[in-house]
């Protein structure tokens, strides 16, 4: 397993060196001369070759690719245009906010997802199971800034239990930072828990029709223990999959329920670069994204691996 | 009083009905054998023994277990007396194991859920039952997971299961239908001991006559959902009455395969020289180390035209490998195939074409093999592609209309889909999708494996019949010597990716020289010689 491990961790490694070099030429290669897009078309030309030269765009790609790099390696992603601070402080600024709200949505998705499939697919075709299929219907198709809207109404406007938006930030303390982020998280949470509960529904029931099930029950377990102690483990593969598409789509896909929220995420960061043409941000912001989601996709790795010996031993 | 006593079981699944008035006993440390064709009802009616058959499944009648009737027990009652008092064996060991337990769970869950033992300690017991079973621990650890065990080993897990805590009843459904020859002989002695050891009644349900001769002490034989006659082993051999039964005595005995012997002479159609298959483990895994293993090590030999040679040999022993290779759809590593005078490995474009068009192939499954969304007519005319000049749609269905009368199908059924027939009749489907082309030679892998014993005699004399008259020459790949004897001219024995063994089918299968081959032929379940041998050593009733 250890050798399997490593396999995967540099496989993975290439990976990401391969995305710096995508990322690298469709950010500063395909679309032409940033500065120009900085400055918009009617620049002036001697400001124009100053701020390249500022921006050490007149040093040759590969140069360019080579030192990035570099920095990259240093922790360094280079400083913003339009802030003037370094990207990494910008980016960490808002992953504070980010990674705690994806942390928290994927854990209540989590929470609601695996009981409610469970409750489904033991109770396939009966009335409960058509009840919570119907809900994950509903979930999937409510729109989150809707709901979010909804979750602002009634619970920040009507009831006051929370406020409407805004992050205190964490230096005002923990508490006030998480119940900041509980609303957001909810509406984050809802779609998801809907698509990942489908999700360990079918699953379930697939691995319920399985033969071993079969043998389980003629050894004498009840149809609750069998679900508990064969089903679970062997339906979960599929649930990690989506668990681990999803969290690294919330960490800058949540966008507009940040919106929503004035939450400063890394959304809203890459969004406003986008707009203001501060391609040295998005490009740290794509950067991270893309590494956040090789980590995520060798944690999930590692959890196929727990999960199933026949992944571990590499045979199937 | 016996063991079991199942009186009037009928059963229904929604509305059709699955068991017709079942009756039957098996007294302690007896064993009955349940012997029909798939959709019999023999294993619905051992899953209604258990009380698992499928939802929406209604049973009547009674069964009783030492006088208690079970239907009328709770689930809460069912569940103290399955693995208890009855334990289940079921077909597919591979399946049948939970893939993500290690087989030391597995066995010590029987503990825990029914004894009350601790984890450990029922495992120690695991461990010292699984060791009874065969299962030794300097052999099979019991932290083994069960893809990292073979087909026999699997099974004997499963069998460790259910007579882990010694239940009066066992149900064994077709627990050796999946394995190779000689492992089924030794789970079959397996089985038998295990009755005898614990005084326990045993039903043993399967398709295969020549299994139960030699074990069953009664034999029951089913068909849809009835039993059709009853009585003790052996002697209901000699008196059975009912016609099913005679029917599926006769085609159990397959009769053996007498014509006059090809000259092998004539130019062969197809000439393999030296043929060798080696897989490269992958190298990036071990980091450079690349290993090879050889599926199929220097083969050599001829196939003149209308002649029939069988390929026999075990599951892993290189069979298959070696008939894709034959096919050119499977790796050549080594040595030359040389259909008609034409090598695949060289042949491209047209050329490539016309090879094809002399091999074709049917193989084992005939559900697998078929796209379930084509029409009959599609499915049989998909060969024509390689054709250079296509046929019209008139003439395409003409050819497809002709082939389906000679594999004795009607015109109409080329509108239909595969299924709409039965499995029988798919195997024909994918023996007309072979021989459109007119081949010269047709691969068969294991294509009559999967089929009931009746509807496998039908097919094997068609293919007689087919290769009579249109004087095409078959390779017939299987694991079944019975098949072989019945159909084939000569036969090669595959052992570990080499050929051990070849020659005229009757003197191998008669005189085996290689003891591999001996050991087949052993192991081989046989009716007749099962029955021999029970009448010699007087274990009749």
């Amino acid at each position: 397993m250890a050798g399997q491990f490593l396999q995967r961790l540099m496989s993975l490694s290439l990976t990401l060196l391969a995305a710096t070099i995508v990322i690298f030429v469709v950010l500063n290669i395909v679309p032409g001369d940033p500065a120009t897009f900085m400055m918009g078309l009617n620049a002036d030309p001697q400001a124009l070759a100053q701020l390249r030269q500022e921006l050490g765009l007149d040093l040759p790609a590969w140069q360019r690719y080579l030192e990035w790099l570099g920095g990259l390696a240093t922790g360094d992603l280079g400083t913003s245009y339009t802030y003037r601070v370094p990207v990494v402080e910008l980016i960490g600024e808002r992953l504070s906010v980010s990674l705690p709200l994806t942390l928290m949505a994927t854990a209540l998705s989590l929470l609601v997802a695996l009981p409610a499939g469970i409750v489904a697919a033991a109770r396939r075709g009966k009335l409960t199971d058509a009840a919570i299929v119907g809900a994950t219907q509903l979930g999937v198709a409510v729109p989150n800034f809707w709901f979010a809207l909804i979750l602002v109404f009634v619970f920040a406007t009507t009831l006051h239990w929370f406020s409407a938006g805004g992050f205190p930030g964490w230096d005002e303390g923990v508490g006030p930072a998480l119940q900041a982020l509980v609303l957001p998280a909810i509406a984050l949470a809802l779609p998801q828990a809907a698509i990942l509960t489908r999700v360990t529904r079918s699953a379930l029931i697939e691995t319920l029709g399985e033969d071993f099930i079969r043998t389980a029950r003629a050894k004498g377990l009840s149809e609750s223990q069998t679900l508990r102690r064969h089903a679970m483990r062997n339906a979960l593969i599929p649930v990690l999959t989506i668990l681990g598409l999803q969290f690294t789509f919330l960490l800058a896909g949540g966008i507009i329920v940040e919106n929503v929220f004035y939450l400063p995420g890394l959304g809203r960061l890459v969004l406003q670069a986008i707009t203001q043409r501060d391609l040295i941000v998005v490009q740290g912001v794509v950067i991270v994204l893309v590494a956040a989601a090789i980590a995520v996709t060798f944690l999930v790795e590692i959890a196929y691996m727990l999960a199933d010996p026949r992944i571990r031993t590499g045979r199937t | 009083m016996s063991l079991l006593n199942v009186q009037a079981l009928s059963l229904t699944i929604g509305a059709t009905q699955v068991l017709k008035s079942v009756s039957f006993d098996v007294a302690p440390g007896e064993i009955l054998g349940i012997v029909g064709e798939s959709g019999s009802g023999k294993s619905m009616t051992l899953l209604s023994t258990m009380r698992l058959t499928p939802r929406g499944a209604h049973a009547s009648g009674a069964i009783r277990l030492d006088g208690e009737d079970l239907l009328a027990k709770s689930e809460g009652e069912m569940c103290t007396i399955r693995g208890q008092r009855i334990g289940m064996i079921f077909q597919e060991p591979m399946t049948a194991l939970n893939p993500v337990q290690t087989i030391g769970h597995q066995v010590a869950e029987m503990f825990t859920l029914h004894r009350g033992l601790s984890a450990r300690e029922a495992v120690q017991t695991a461990a010292q039952h699984l060791a009874q079973i065969g299962l030794t621990p300097d052999r099979v650890p019991i932290d083994r997971y069960p893809h990292q065990l073979s087909g026999g080993q699997r099974q004997r897990v499963v069998i460790a299961m259910a007579t882990a805590l010694s239940p009066k009843l066992v149900l064994a459904d077709e627990p050796t239908t999946a394995l190779d020859v000689t492992t089924q002989a030794g789970i079959l002695d397996l089985l038998k001991a295990l009755a005898q050891r614990n005084g326990a009644g045993l039903i043993f349900v399967t398709h295969d006559l020549a299994v139960v001769a030699s074990l069953a002490d009664r034999i029951a034989i089913m068909k849809q959902g009835e039993i059709v006659e009853e009585g003790p082993a052996p002697a209901i051999f000699r008196t059975m009455q009912h016609p099913y039964s005679k029917a599926l005595r006769a085609a159990a005995t397959l009769s053996p395969h007498t014509r006059v012997p090809k000259n092998a002479n004539v130019t062969p159609i197809l000439e393999a020289v030296d043929v060798g298959v080696s897989y490269q483990s992958s190298s990036w895994k071990q980091f450079g180390r690349a290993s090879h293993t050889r599926a199929v090590d220097g083969i050599s030999f001829k196939l003149v035209p209308g002649e029939v040679v069988g390929i026999v040999g075990e599951s892993g022993s290189g069979k298959s490998t070696l008939a894709r290779a034959l096919l050119g759809i499977g790796p050549v590593t080594h040595g030359s195939v040389q259909i008609g005078g034409d090598d695949f490995a060289t042949a491209r474009g047209t050329k490539l074409r016309a090879i094809r068009q002399r091999i074709q192939v049917v193989f084992q499954d005939p559900y697998g093999s078929l796209n379930p969304r084509l029409r009959v007519e599609a499915l049989i005319a998909e060969p024509l592609h390689l054709l250079d000049r296509r046929p019209s749609a008139k003439e395409r269905r003409q050819r497809v209309e002709t082939i389906l009368a000679r594999v004795g199908l009607t015109a109409s059924d080329a509108d239909k889909f595969p299924h709409e027939f039965s499995g029988g009749q798919r195997q024909r489907i994918a023996i007309a999708r072979a021989l459109i082309l007119e081949p010269k030679i047709v691969v068969l892998d294991e294509a009559v494996s999967a089929l009931d014993v009746s509807v496998r005699a039908q097919i094997i004399d068609l293919l007689r019949d087919l290769s009579e008259r249109l004087g095409i020459a078959y390779l017939f790949i299987t694991h079944d010597l019975s098949v072989v004897r019945a159909l084939a001219d000569r036969v090669l024995v595959m052992h570990n990716g080499r050929v051990v063994e070849e020659g005229p089918v009757a003197q191998v299968l008669a005189k085996p020289q290689h003891a591999y081959t001996q050991q087949l032929v052993a192991a081989s379940p046989d009716l007749e010689t099962a029955l021999a041998e029970r009448e010699r050593t007087g274990v009749s009733a």
